[in-house]
């Protein structure tokens, strides 16, 4: 398939991930170049969610191999999915981007003015550099999704891997965020990899998709994925 | 006035001060990533095998710390392992480990020397349970925590907010994790000669909830929990001495004024 090619950065070979004892992912092969906008989509349970950690090494395979080219672990930028214990956490905008930048620390980790100015210049490029000294609790969804974009950002300048970024968001604020990613992979030349629920913007953003029902129906490129009974199949339901 | 002065003449008075203020501070750091991951409820279970600990450390005629402090690390160890497995969850864990300790300690207490001052003073705290070791033991272990916590203090900012994010950009979350649950063992220890295994987990709990009140910067929350911490143990202290009641109870009803206050100036 002409999805895979040599100057991959990121590479899955046959993964297999079990969770709870179950298997949650099986059999994946993927490759992600730079500079690829890559959907993951699929139903809840599907395994998106878990192939992500496993590409990020935060789960444990159990059985196959990611592969990174150029590139180590802890220099991709992770948007995880919100846990309940952020809603009150006590932090403002400015702690929370900067700890995107510990991945530059050693074991004694102390933030530099050089940290310190990435952080402000990535709130000024997702346009919430006003909200820097408020805190997080207070934001709306959609600026807390931005703040942790801007995390993300600051521990990655190159691959940014999304969990589902504009869940619970109102349709202008998914719009707006998907317009800002849409720009990062164009203007910053950022290699994504989006988990969505959203099979229409999918289609619309990302260059290449992988349909995941525990494991993957379709993986390729986003032109060959839209000629698929799959996809036309999902699209006939949306439309009814 | 005068009174007051007085009692500072007594040494005992003197080390129960400085391990009370040691020990407050160092809960009161900890307790804010305890209560922000959901984890309240360990130093309960936590001071609950202390108690155990200390009592089966009695009826054998041990050195009660040298029994309690390994078996309460044990028991952190494995309160968060079972969290993990997932087979057991979290809180359910902690409520049978602790009530089983408990039941345990009540039994060894009751078939050894009875129900006596001691036992009293293991459960709801003492002002003269502060012997000169547990000085030596609670200024070692809070230059400990202190050192740890200033060194480590971004990558425990870090995991409290998101230990999926830690985790990805290459932060070992498992072994900070076990660090907090170490420390906190040993901060329970000896923090629960003064308070009482049965209201320990207040000094862990108490001024990182009224702290979060008030602020809403991670920084300014931490430095105000430990504030808050001295202030109400020293009240707490002085009310025990001066109304003759148990030093656990009375330090938790300062936290409980210290918090209902914060509701009314907070957010």
């Amino acid at each position: 398939m002409d999805a895979f090619s040599a100057n991959s950065i990121i590479v899955a070979e046959d993964v297999s991930i079990t969770y709870d004892g179950r298997i949650a992912v099986s059999n994946v092969n993927l490759s992600v170049d730079a500079g690829d906008y890559l959907c993951i989509i699929g139903e809840n349970g599907s395994g998106k969610s878990t192939l992500m950690k496993g590409l990020l090494g935060i789960v444990n395979l159990a059985d196959g191999c990611v592969r990174l080219t150029c590139l180590q672990r802890s220099q991709i930028g992770y948007l995880p999915q919100r846990t309940p214990a952020q809603r009150d956490f006590p932090a403002s905008v400015f702690e929370i981007v900067l700890s995107g930048r510990l991945n530059r620390q050693g074991v004694l980790s102390f933030y530099t003015d050089e940290d310190r100015a990435q952080v402000r210049e990535n709130l000024a490029y997702l346009q919430v550099d006003e909200l820097a000294d408020e805190p997080y609790r207070n934001l709306s969804g959609g600026q807390k999704q931005r703040v942790l974009l801007a995390r993300a950002l600051c521990a990655s300048e190159r691959v940014l891997m999304l969990d589902e970024p504009v869940a619970g968001l109102d349709p202008i604020m998914t719009g707006e965020l998907q317009m800002l990613l849409d720009k990062l992979n164009k203007e910053r030349k950022l290699t994504i990899v989006m988990i969505s629920h959203d099979v229409v913007s999918a289609v619309r953003c990302a260059n290449k998709i992988l349909h995941m029902h525990k494991s993957p129906l379709f993986f390729g490129k986003t032109a060959d994925y839209v000629e698929t009974d799959i996809y036309k199949k999902l699209v006939a339901c949306i439309h009814v | 006035m005068y009174n007051i002065v007085e009692l500072f003449q007594y040494s005992f008075v003197v080390r129960a001060l400085l391990v009370g203020t040691l020990m407050s501070i160092c809960a009161a750091l900890l307790g804010v990533s305890l209560v922000l991951k959901r984890y309240s409820m360990i130093g309960d279970g936590l001071s609950h095998v202390g108690f155990g600990a200390l009592a089966v450390a009695m009826a054998l005629n041990l050195v009660p710390l040298y029994v309690a402090i390994p078996l309460t690390l044990l028991a952190a160890y494995v309160l968060l392992k079972l969290g993990e497995c997932g087979r057991l969850k979290g809180d359910a864990a902690i409520a049978i480990l602790s009530s089983s300790a408990l039941a345990i300690g009540i039994i060894v207490v009751s078939c050894t020397q009875g129900f006596n001052a001691d036992v009293g003073g293991y459960l709801f705290g003492s002002i003269l349970a502060v012997s000169k070791s547990d000085v030596y033991l609670g200024v070692g272990i809070a230059l400990l925590v202190l050192v740890l916590y200033v060194v480590f203090y971004n990558k425990i900012f870090a995991i409290t907010f998101d230990e999926s994010f830690a985790r990805a950009i290459g932060v070992n979350t498992d072994r900070y994790r076990t660090l907090l649950a170490a420390l906190t063992a040993l901060v329970v220890v000896v923090g629960m000669r003064i308070m009482g295994a049965m209201l320990m987990s207040s000094l862990l709990v108490f001024p990182a909830i009224t702290a979060m009140r008030i602020f809403s910067t991670f920084r300014c929350t931490i430095i105000c929990a430990a504030t808050v911490s001295v202030v109400c143990l020293l009240a707490g202290l002085l009310g025990s001495l001066l109304f003759s009641i148990p030093t656990g109870a009375s330090i938790v009803m300062a936290n409980l004024i210290a918090y209902a206050l914060a509701r009314v100036v907070g957010r």
